[in-house]
């Protein structure tokens, strides 16, 4: 089975000059969950504009699904990847929220049944199922924000592509994402996030890219990332492991990149078992 | 001093009150946390705040804004904006669109208070030494990251030097270290006497920043008291709100049966090497 997304050598520079991205390299296979993450301006939101042709690379390749996607159209594209803007206003603008939520499946032909039962699984995945009449754009941010999301799910894309999903979201807000992410997974279908609240990232996502200046600098699971043998790489961006990353590296517990398993570490201390005796220091 | 007075706003062709029953009191010097559930009407709050609502947005406002003892009931928004300075919606729109590079952005603000454009170099120069982003001054806006972005957008706001100051999530594309550098200067213009209101989901941010914590659900403000004890409360769960991170590991510690020193779980989360 080939990568659902391949970035060869991948560069980007804007028509002015700019540099953005480096000879990335990046494989990620189906059903993976990988979020991406790097100070500002390291060029996140940029890679991911590539991944459903909204930018396209000026040097490397780019392919999906092991096809390159140098001569695919954007609609071809969108068929496989769906993209979920940092700013839903960039994305809404239907006045019903069951209109801005078919659209994306309709143009992928979806019909009838299908287009009815894709629409309400995406709207039930984000809690809005109550609000199919409402206009979206008296709905506040953090809601918008979940309407745009829906109109992603629906199209049911092999590949999803979230751009800080958790803006303006409350706990719950960022409780629902992370089963959503988890859910597309189950169904193997591959999830790529751009994050600054590594909280989330580290308890929902498999993998973690960190992007310097258009590089890639570290990749891994959340407990090589945010453990200590990241700590000088990851200094030298402007980036901190989550909360519990840093207790647990300062406490000498190794890596505990989730709040869980930083407590079953402190636990394990507390009450060492015979069997752990030479953790444990000798005593008088 | 920024005062509403039992304020009720309603959004134009809206059936139901966006917010109701608003007492708000921010005093001079003052760094007030505003927290809430989503859709609590956080965002509405801080457009009635600042006035914007209904000066620009329209809608009807019950009630009173003072600033500094003045009613500010059908002022003219460019008044308004003298007295408070607002940082809201997506940091790109929050950018003028007008200026060809960070610089000139920056100095717009201040050009438009009429003052000299010594004055106004020098206080764009202060703003975005202040952010640290000295390093984008001669980029151009539109090339900029959304974090970017937010930070020349809050450098604008700084570089007005308003009396009051109000930001609806000023962080929300920030990384760790912009974030950090951007609750430094808002200290710094507390200090200098600004009165502050800062709505924000970043619990940890707020809890090393304000001095009051109000709290927000439903559209009407449910508590309003001192930052320690109102974030330290586990009420905030009920409502879908986290706790700073110190508090939640500490009592998820003491649940697993290892407690931990309050003073050294800080110590830990403070310690992070930066560069």
């Amino acid at each position: 089975m080939s990568a659902a997304i391949t970035l060869e050598g991948l560069g980007f520079v804007y028509p002015d000059g700019k540099r953005v991205l480096n000879a990335v390299d990046l494989t990620v296979g189906p059903g993976e969950t990988v979020a991406i993450v790097g100070q500002n301006g390291s060029g996140k939101s940029t890679l991911v504009r590539h991944l459903n042709g909204l930018l396209r690379p000026t040097a490397g390749r780019l392919l999906i699904d092991g096809r390159d996607t140098a001569a695919t159209p954007v609609a071809a594209l969108a068929a496989r990847v769906g993209l979920l803007f940092q700013d839903p206003d960039r994305q809404l603008f239907a006045e019903r929220i069951r209109e801005e939520v078919e659209f994306g499946p309709r143009n992928l032909g979806m019909r009838d049944e299908a287009l009815r039962r894709a629409v309400d699984e995406a709207l039930a995945a984000v809690g809005m199922e109550a609000l199919v009449d409402a206009n979206p754009f008296l709905l506040g941010q953090s809601r918008r924000k979940l309407v745009a999301l829906a109109s992603i799910l629906s199209m049911r894309t092999p590949i999803v592509v979230l751009d800080e999903p958790t803006t303006g979201q409350d706990a719950i807000g960022v409780g629902r994402l992370r089963a959503i992410v988890r859910g597309l997974a189950a169904e193997g279908r591959t999830t790529i996030a751009v994050s600054h609240d590594l909280r989330f990232v580290a308890e929902t996502f498999d993998r973690v890219v960190v992007l310097r200046s258009g590089s890639i600098v570290l990749d891994g699971t959340p407990a090589e990332v945010f453990g200590p043998q990241s700590v000088a790489v990851l200094a030298a961006t402007n980036l901190e492991p989550p909360p519990a990353a840093r207790v647990g590296i300062h406490l000498g517990l190794g890596s505990t990149p989730t709040e869980a398993s930083l407590v079953a570490r402190l636990a394990a201390r507390a009450a060492p078992r015979n069997d752990d005796i030479r953790s444990t220091p000798p005593t008088e | 001093m920024l005062h509403l007075h039992c304020a009720e706003f309603r959004y134009p062709a809206a059936r139901a009150a966006a917010l109701h029953d608003i007492d708000l009191e921010i005093p001079h010097g003052a760094i007030v946390g505003l927290v809430g559930p989503n859709e609590a009407g956080k965002s509405t709050l801080c457009l009635v705040a600042s006035g914007m609502a209904p000066a620009v947005v329209g809608g009807g406002l019950v009630g009173t804004l003072e600033i500094d003892g003045e009613a500010m009931t059908g002022r003219p928004a460019y008044e308004l904006a003298e007295r408070v300075g607002l940082g809201a919606g997506s940091p790109a729109t929050q950018l003028t669109g007008l200026a060809a590079t960070v610089f000139e952005e920056v100095a717009i603000g201040p050009l438009n208070l009429g003052l000299s454009a010594a004055e106004a170099i020098e206080r764009v120069d202060e703003a975005l030494v202040a952010i640290g982003i000295e390093r984008l001054a001669g980029q151009h806006p539109r090339r900029l990251s959304g974090g970017e972005a937010q930070l020349v957008a809050i450098a604008s706001l700084l570089a007005m030097r308003p009396s009051h100051l109000i930001l609806d999530e000023p962080t929300s594309e920030l990384d760790p270290v912009g974030a950090r550098l951007v609750a430094e200067a808002l200290h710094a213009v507390a200090h200098n006497g600004t009165a502050l209101l800062i709505a924000e989901h970043r619990m940890d941010l707020l809890d090393g920043l304000c001095d009051r914590i109000v709290v927000l659900a439903g559209g009407t403000i449910v508590r309003d008291g001192p930052a320690d004890s109102i974030l330290a409360d586990p009420f905030l769960e009920t409502l879908g709100l986290e706790r700073p991170a110190r508090h939640r590991i500490a009592d998820a510690c003491r649940i697993a049966g290892a407690p931990t020193d309050p003073a050294e779980l800080r110590r830990a989360l403070g310690d992070w090497p930066h560069r």
